[in-house]
């Protein structure tokens, strides 16, 4: 017996500041004006994705003390910008990036309650922390939180807009006209909260919305990344979209989700990737290559290199060797404003190994960036593509994949036109949505069928 | 300036099933449909129908209640609502010339966030955004965040010194939030996106600034994460009733909202802006007051009456507003329109006792009317909300420096 095949999960991810859109290209669109957004909206719900991505950016990005200005900068306001596409699309869900540092539980449960009430029951929150002086220079509670808080605080601001969500059951508005009864409730929304990071109490004032709760999100592949995701989140982003390092990442978060009493299929995991796609795979590969050419110029590729070196590297040549001097060790203070590679491993041990790898190949610095280029790209004919993306989901390196295109906001167009008819004949991917909540889409239990069960026991 | 000498501008102050408290028990009212997107798409594509200048929204970061100071605990009245900011995101890309302008509140939250919201929703609606700005002294709310406390505060203490105190501290906070938010939307010059593919940059970083506001409340770096809006600054307005709210109006907005009860008060209140305004410099700028005003129409004055009586008996106490009520016939409602405007106020926020009822009837009856008078608009003359106002695309504030 073969096991069933399993349902591909797709999403679309509107690049924001970025350094993959290819923004010279003369297809490439406003990454701004709405229309932009209502395009890119458009094209993923009529390839039936089951949500559209918004990252977020509180601070203009700097190297070397100047605003970075090689990508594309510039991003709408995400809550703003996700309550508009409710408006253009019926089904496809509405996820944004919310961080939990410098935002307070009230304020954003009432955001995201509103957008599910606003979107029919569509959306979604990714959990983000930060902790960094940088960012907090543009807020009152500016950035005195100390590091290893800021799980802490996520967890904590999470489990706060969770009582919140539930402190209306959702039976509350009776609104009968005849005996003038509004509420059934008058403690409606109560709530108190006392902990760490929060003490707070009142009446949260928007009802329970079709969701119950917005579906949460978490991106970090850190041990508490992992395990907060495992505990509390219903899909994560993963980093990992190769094979085996895909498989790898997959195994050790769903092994993680019995401890907190979870079953496998109660997280998704989807790693984000990007497609280029050829009427032939050679055509492919060819077109692959000029994107990377385009998304790293000369410039770019010694700025990410100075992301390792934490150097000024504006000497070296991008054309010829990598520099032989070893990256500062000290604090990061080049690049400020991005998540750096230099919080996951030891920056020698990367240039050694990146010094390593162009030296047998002969390649040039801005070649070693193409190259060591992190992201998964799906490159091929359609058919290609669509066998490749089938066999990574049923080989379980993930649920399904966030496509990134590297045009916006018309990137999308071909593989909707080319590559999802041909999951659909392969009887993987969705002919029509099934339902009209995000939690639909995604297959996940409705939050208050939980509470239903805990109350009937 | 305005289309003709005699033009209003008209708003309207959209706030759940309507501004009387037992407007939701009106077989026109949807009480059970508040918070859908299709409830708030229908009353502002009406609005927009009546070719009014902008809607409102209100909002609060509390439950509804019929006291100003504290929750009530009623449950015979409207409970519980959503974002004004995502109430008016969504309804922006369904319609095409009004303006949006949902409140916001400056003493919880971060200037950063509503500065880029704002611009935001001047991209998503193409030029027709603005906030109205909003401060509270309640203990519940502040309790809701946990930031800072309020003592008990009600009506009669805005008298003690501590009560001015207060409110003077919360409309200098506010003062200082408009002013970040505006530096913010001027952090980038409008021609900042430069997409040089010679060079490789997409931004030119000469024309982005940073606005380092420091002040009692915020110190905030900038520049802001999105470009400059579509309008350059969206409108800014806000409520007043006294003379600290006005000098915030006179200094900080575009359009102030005053609630006036007749004509020599109304002269009063703007000649009271426009010498504060004058005094922040302000003299040769356009700040609109448009005076504030609960209606009840009906085409027989009687039976205005009457639905306001049926009303107040279903709500088991008369109402009563901070502004003037007004209870009659949509051309008795433009004649006194009409003398407060010949007071000095340049056009009107109308809170619709019953959003179903009385917003129609702005539209259907006493727009009309006015455009019968000459005095309002026969179709939308701008594309921007700013155009529609009379206001001209203003210039920004650090390229003028740069070029000075």
């Amino acid at each position: 017996m073969s096991k069933p095949l399993k349902q591909i999960h797709l999403a679309a991810h509107f690049p924001g500041v970025n350094n993959t859109t290819v923004w010279s290209d003369p297809e490439a669109g406003s990454h701004i004006e709405f229309s932009s957004f209502a395009h890119f909206a458009r094209t993923s719900e009529r390839a039936k994705f089951d949500f559209l991505f918004l990252a977020e950016g509180l601070r203009l990005r700097e190297q070397g003390g100047e605003i970075y200005d090689l990508d594309v900068v510039g991003r709408p306001d995400t809550f703003t910008v996700l309550a508009a596409l409710a408006a253009v699309t019926e089904h496809l869900g509405l996820t944004g990036t919310i961080n939990s540092t410098f935002n307070e539980p009230y304020e954003v449960a009432r955001q995201f309650a509103s957008l599910d009430h606003l979107s029919g029951g569509r959306a979604a929150w990714n959990v983000v922390t930060s902790w960094d002086a940088f960012t907090g220079e543009n807020f009152r509670r500016g950035g005195f939180l100390p590091q290893q808080e800021r799980y802490s605080r996520a967890k904590e601001f999470l489990a706060t807009t969770n009582e919140l969500f539930d402190s209306w059951h959702g039976d509350e508005i009776l609104a009968d006209r005849r005996t003038g009864t509004f509420l059934s409730d008058a403690k409606a929304g109560a709530f108190v909260h006392k902990g760490q990071h929060f003490d707070i109490e009142g009446q949260f004032n928007v009802p329970r919305s079709p969701q119950g709760r917005p579906v949460i999100f978490q991106a970090g592949d850190s041990e508490e990344g992992r395990d907060f995701a495992a505990s509390s989140a219903d899909a994560i982003f993963s980093r990992y979209a190769t094979l085996k390092e895909g498989q790898a990442f997959y195994t050790d978060v769903k092994g993680r989700l019995a401890r907190y009493g979870r079953r496998p299929d109660q997280l998704l995991i989807l790693p984000a990737a990007t497609f280029v796609l050829g009427d032939t795979d050679a055509e492919a590969e060819e077109l692959a290559r000029e994107v990377r050419r385009s998304q790293v110029s000369g410039a770019t590729a010694i700025k990410h290199l100075e992301f390792v070196w934490n150097r000024d590297l504006s000497g070296y040549d991008p054309d010829g060797p990598l520099p032989d001097i070893d990256p500062d060790p000290g604090e990061h203070t080049v690049a400020r404003g991005r998540a750096q590679v230099r919080m996951y491993r030891d920056p020698s041990a990367i240039a050694r190994e990146w010094r390593e790898r162009a030296a047998a190949n002969k390649w040039s610095i801005r070649d070693l960036v193409i190259e060591t280029g992190n992201r998964q790209a799906f490159v091929g004919s359609p058919s290609t593509v669509a066998t490749t993306i089938n066999d990574f989901v049923q080989a379980d390196v993930s649920d399904g994949f966030i496509l990134a295109p590297h045009i916006t906001p018309g990137g999308l167009d071909a593989f909707t036109d080319r590559v999802v008819p041909l999951l659909q004949e392969r009887g993987v991917y969705r002919t029509e949505y099934e339902g009209t909540t995000l939690r639909d889409h995604l297959g996940l239990d409705h939050p208050d069928d939980a509470r239903d069960e805990r109350e009937a026991s | 300036m305005s289309s003709s000498p005699t033009s209003l501008h008209l708003a309207v102050a959209l706030d759940g099933a309507g501004w009387h408290p037992a407007a939701w028990r009106e077989p026109v009212a949807r009480p059970g449909e508040l918070l859908t997107a299709a409830y708030w798409t229908d009353l502002v594509a009406e609005a927009e129908r009546g070719l009014l200048d902008l809607v409102t929204i209100e909002d609060a970061l509390g439950l509804q209640s019929s006291s100003r100071t504290e929750p009530d605990g009623r449950t015979d009245q409207v409970r519980g609502r959503l974002d004004a900011v995502l109430i008016a995101a969504r309804v922006a890309p369904l319609t095409r010339h009004i303006g949006v302008v949902p409140t916001v509140v400056a003493t919880h939250t971060e200037p950063f966030h509503i500065s880029k919201a704002i611009a935001t929703l001047d991209y998503v609606s193409t030029g027709r955004a603005g906030l109205r700005l909003q401060v509270t002294a309640r203990a519940h709310e502040a309790a809701h965040f946990g930031r800072r406390t309020f003592p008990p505060f009600g009506p009669d203490d805005y008298r003690t010194p501590a009560g001015r105190e207060l409110v003077n501290g919360l409309f200098d906070e506010a003062a200082d939030y408009v002013e970040v938010v505006r530096r913010l939307w001027d952090s980038w010059e409008d021609d900042a996106e430069i997409r040089d593919a010679t060079t490789g940059r997409f931004i030119d970083r000469a024309k982005l600034h940073y606005i380092d506001f420091e002040g009692t409340h915020f110190r905030v770096k900038g520049p802001s994460v999105t470009p400059r809006p579509p309008q350059g600054q969206p409108i800014v307005s806000a409520l007043a009733h006294a003379t600290v709210p006005y000098r915030l109006v006179a200094r900080s907005a575009d359009i102030g909202y005053v609630t006036p009860h007749d004509a020599g008060e109304a002269r009063a209140v703007v000649e009271e802006i426009r010498t504060e305004q004058a005094a922040a410099g302000r003299a040769d700028e356009t700040v609109h007051i448009f005076g504030d005003l609960v209606v009840f129409l009906d085409d027989d004055p009687a039976v205005a009456a009457a639905r306001r009586e049926r009303l107040d008996e279903l709500a088991g106490e008369p109402y009563t507003s901070d502004a003037p009520v007004f209870t009659g016939t949509p051309a008795g409602l433009a004649d006194l329109l009409q003398d407060l405007a010949a007071a000095g106020l340049t056009g009107f926020r109308l809170r619709p006792a019953v959003a179903g009822h009385d917003l129609p009837a702005i539209t259907r009856g006493l727009v009309p009317e006015l455009q019968r008078r000459n005095a309002f608009r026969r179709e939308y003359e701008a594309d921007t909300l700013r155009g529609l106002l009379g206001l001209t695309r203003p210039a920004n504030r650090y390229a003028a420096t740069a070029t000075a």
